[in-house]
């Protein structure tokens, strides 16, 4: 991969005569159009109901609350931003590019948090760090400390407590993203560095991590979106972010257009900083322009640098994913009730099934959007997919409310036209549904697969595209047998990463699900709600066993993403 | 062994988009619309359909017990949030029949959005007192909750607490713990001081309450108990329940040593009384199985009903004449405020702002 200026980047695949000529209106637009439109349906449902009439709140909101909302959402931003971007980064570039004890262990091991749903963290780390807990009642055995005014110690539930429980789960998308980018930087770029006489440090600070930006990038935003539409962890933390203003007006203050309001201009960030950032590298491309690739030269690290690489390792994954896996095993155990396991089973196959839906689907939509943005273009096009992503940054019930009010309009418009023209009432045939639920899951991780496929597409020279087409194969053609097969990797990351998103989905399987069904996260949710921990550690800790093994699959597969991986990594093995 | 695993699926090698559309793709989707099918076929039956903003683990033995007694099977689906747009969404075809909800805020604004409609019943009416049910038979009270104080026995002198407006008194400074000041339980609480005291009053009240914080509002009732147990502070705010739930926990003992190091004492037993909430139902206007929606409400007031409410749940009957769990008789009886449910539930948006106007949580 070569990091070019616009001035030499190859051109964008050119539209053929034929398509040029029928404008935008051709199949593969009209067909990404009608798609994605569809995720962003409930988007604009949402803004709509902003419109609608209701109390205004704003007054009341800017001259107490909002500017603390405002305040606390940045700094948490901030703080997982930075987080995410530390851990990330330098582990991927340690398991990626330094050989230390356990690295090959610790590929797939950084990726184990992904699977802990935030909730379940902040509720374990609570339980062991809070007043109340063990460590804090040791210290007082151990000190004699009587009362909380005889000594100091961070309170769990603040901003950094929830700063801390979110950057220890959305790390491993920033390691996911960062991995797989520096794996795919051709071997010349950085071997021409070193003999240009850049040491390693200058190399990583000067070449690496700039060609990896927009992986990075990607890693950080689906982190900042995910602090940004968390409720449980800072409800139950009581950070007062602009999440818990928009819960707070609509649930305390009946009023669901304020809360929609505040979504709406929540969403108006987001889509600030998705499109500033967007412009700041609009001049550059990263294409893959060699296939010279070998083995990737490590750097052997030795003595107390080896020691330290292992020490960081292991801490982030202990307290990630071993220890808060520990408590909930010991819950488990003491709760232990063999009826409710048979239960739990059931709500187990719910889980992985609608999950795996939902994954496989919307790999096909990214595919179809990002492949049509990429072969036709168009700035109709690609504001709406770019639209399409931006539910991920909304609070899920938020979001399910627009879903609800979408699928409610097409359902009653139907049967309303249905009982007028036929005296015949089809009722709802979406609403509270599977297919409904599906949906929103759609909407909702949909920006995990655009950006996942759009980085994959992005990195496949459009000279391809130029080749296979000169060559005479069509559009779909080219797709199915140039780029696909290119592109495995991301492809597969996409399903894997909506699929591990939707096992630990709640808010959105809650409201839209149809009767009598649960899923593995609704019924942790009934109990957790009510901070019965026990009671929901045997779900919780299945969460985590179904999320582990896609997230292991995800490291191989980048492992091999490389292209040329199998004479290269097959020393290595 | 994992790699063969996977190679044995096609995972990593020759995986096929196509492929998988067909092989997962088109097979799920037919089988979401026989699941929907089904559903359909099931709805002649005779059932009930339910959104409960209660628990599953709660509603359980009374909707089975229901079920065994009537041959009405419940299908229900619990929801905290959006109960309320969910039905409006859904409009005339909406499949629900009742709603469960676990505080009268929530029910007031199901009926303030038009989504319930008029029940006459005898049976409820002899039931449930007035007080507790909507004049018109928009929503029924089930069981009751009484918002206590808590305090430490070693170091709450007997008869130092004895009314809310105490724990904004000058000599609680330092020593009180409460949940999130925008909880439904404590925005209900604040809306019925209101009534009893004018905004004025209820402002001065939520003002004094914060600044004897012992720490940040935060955690579930069952948390302030277990704060005072552990001597973060001396007094505490919570429903009766959830010291029944504490004192009888086989699972986790450690929650019996909370309940037992705390007083349960009924507020403002000389004056007004101590602020009940209710968890309530009410019928639909959407309802296409109203009259098994009325039975499976009967039924919940029922002594039979009632009885298991209050042995598994320690939640108050509403019925008169239905046995308390003992150990919630133990805890004495007490005069409630007599203010209209309905008149309290009009003041929670204006309670909830005052919590904001205060900086209650930060």
């Amino acid at each position: 991969m070569t990091l070019q200026s616009s001035q030499g980047a190859a051109p964008r695949p050119r539209r053929n005569g034929v398509g040029r000529s029928w404008g935008w209106w051709d199949g593969w637009t009209v067909g990404a159009l009608v798609i994605a439109g569809l995720a962003v349906l409930p988007i604009l449902a949402v803004i709509l109901i902003a419109f609608t009439p209701g109390d205004d709140i704003w007054s009341h909101l800017a001259s107490t609350v909002l500017p603390g909302y405002i305040v606390t959402t940045l700094e948490l931003m901030a703080g997982v931003g930075a987080g995410t971007l530390l851990i990330g980064v330098s582990a991927a570039w340690l398991v990626t590019m330094c050989r230390f004890p356990g690295r090959r262990i610790f590929e797939w091991a950084m990726l184990l948090p992904m699977a802990m749903p935030a909730y379940v963290i902040a509720y374990v780390y609570t339980d062991l760090l809070e007043f109340a807990g063990p460590l804090q009642a040791m210290l007082r055995e151990m000190f004699g400390w009587s009362s909380k005014r005889d000594y100091w110690f961070p309170e769990i539930r603040s901003t950094g407590g929830a700063m801390a429980m979110l950057t220890l789960v959305l790390y491993p998308y920033v390691y996911l993203l960062a991995r797989a980018a520096f794996l795919e930087q051709s071997v010349g770029v950085l071997e021409a560095s070193r003999s240009l006489g850049r040491g390693p440090w200058r190399s990583f600070f000067t070449v690496a991590l700039p060609m990896a930006r927009p992986g990075i990038v990607i890693g950080i935003s689906f982190a900042l979106m995910e602090t940004l539409n968390d409720f449980g962890t800072v409800d139950f933390f009581a950070v007062n972010t602009f999440t818990q203003g928009i819960f707070d007006v609509w649930m305390n203050m009946n009023n669901i257009a304020g809360a929609a309001q505040l979504a709406t201009v929540l969403l108006l960030f987001v889509a600030v900083i998705v499109l500033s950032e967007r412009y700041a590298r609009r001049k550059q491309r990263f294409h893959n322009t060699t296939s010279k690739y070998q083995p990737l030269p490590a750097y052997r690290l030795r003595g107390g640098i080896a020691l330290l690489a292992t020490g960081f390792c292991t801490v982030v994954v202990t307290l990630g994913f071993l220890l808060p896996t520990f408590v909930l095993l010991a819950y488990a155990r003491q709760y232990f009730d063999p009826v409710l396991a048979l239960e739990i089973s059931a709500h187990a196959a719910n889980s992985v099934q609608l999950s795996a839906l939902a994954g496989v689907i919307a790999m096909l939509v990214a595919i179809v959007v990002a492949y049509s943005v990429r072969i036709k273009g168009g700035p109709l096009l690609r504001a709406v997919g770019r639209m399409a992503g931006f539910g991920y940054a909304v609070p899920g019930a938020v979001l399910a409310v627009g879903v609800m009010v979408t699928l409610g309009q097409v359902d009653n418009r139907l049967d309303g036209f249905m009982r007028d023209s036929f005296g015949i009432s089809t009722g709802l045939l979406f609403s509270g549904t599977i297919a409904a639920v599906t949906f929103g899951y759609l909407v909702r991780f949909l920006a995990l697969s655009l950006g996942t496929v759009e980085a994959g597409l992005g990195k496949i020279t459009p000279s391809m595209d130029g080749a296979s087409r000169n060559l005479g194969r069509g559009a779909l053609a080219t797709m199915y047998r140039v780029h696909l097969p290119l592109m495995r990797g991301s492809v597969l990351t996409a399903v894997l990463l909506v699929f591990v998103d939707c096992m630990k989905e709640l808010p959105m399987t809650i409201i839209l699900r149809p009767f009598n069904f649960q899923t593995l996260a609704t019924f942790v949710h009934q109990y957790a709600s009510d901070e019965q921990l026990g009671e929901a550690a045997l779900a919780a800790l299945s969460i985590v066993a179904v999320g582990i093994l896609p997230v292991i699959i995800l490291s191989l597969v980048i492992a091999r993403s490389r292209p040329g991986a199998g004479a290269a990594m097959g020393g290595d093995h | 062994m994992l790699e063969y695993l996977l190679r044995l699926t096609g995972v990593i090698r020759g995986f096929s988009p196509a492929k998988s559309f067909t092989t997962y793709v088109i097979p799920a989707a037919i089988a979401g619309l026989a699941a929907g099918s089904i559903m359909a076929a099931e709805a002649r039956a005779e059932e009930v359909n339910l959104y409960s903003s209660r628990q599953p683990f709660l509603m359980q033995p009374l909707l089975q017990a229901f079920t065994a007694e009537s041959g009405i099977k419940v299908n229900m689906v619990y929801m905290k949030k959006g109960m309320l747009e969910r039905l409006r969404s859904e409009g005339r075809n909406s499949p629900a029949d009742l709603i469960l909800a676990a505080d009268i805020g929530n029910l007031h604004n199901h009926d303030k959005a038009g989504l319930l409609q008029a029940v006459t019943s005898p049976t409820l009416d002899s039931n449930i007192p007035a007080q507790y049910r909507h004049p018109k038979g928009h929503w029924f009270g089930l069981t009751l909750r009484a918002r206590v104080i808590y305090a430490s026995k070693t170091r709450v002198r007997p008869g130092e607490v004895s009314r809310y407006e105490d724990l904004a008194a000058p000599a609680m400074k330092g020593r009180v713990c409460i949940r999130s000041g925008k909880h439904v339980y404590n925005v209900s609480l604040l809306a019925s001081i209101v009534v009893a005291q004018g905004m004025d009053g209820a402002k001065a009240w939520a003002k004094g309450l914060k600044a004897n914080l012992a720490r940040k509002p935060q955690g579930n009732d069952r948390a302030q108990v277990k704060a005072v147990y552990q001597g973060e502070c001396d007094v505490a705010v919570g429903n009766t329940y959830y010291m029944g739930k504490m004192a009888t926990n086989e699972k986790d003992p450690e929650q019996k040593k909370w309940a037992k190091s705390v007083n349960i004492i009924f507020p403002n037993q000389q004056d007004r009384g101590t602020h009940v909430n209710i968890s309530g139902a009410a019928v639909t206007k959407s309802a296409r199985n109203k009259a098994n929606a009325i039975r499976l409400i009967e039924y919940l007031s029922s002594d039979a009903a009632q009885k298991i409410y209050a042995e598994r749940n320690f939640e108050y009957p509403v019925k008169a004449g239905v046995a308390l769990h003992p150990l919630v008789a133990s805890w004495g009886k007490f005069k409630a405020d007599k203010a209209h449910l309905a008149k309290v539930a009009q003041e929670r948006t204006r309670a909830s702002k005052l919590m904001d106007r205060v900086s209650f949580n930060n």
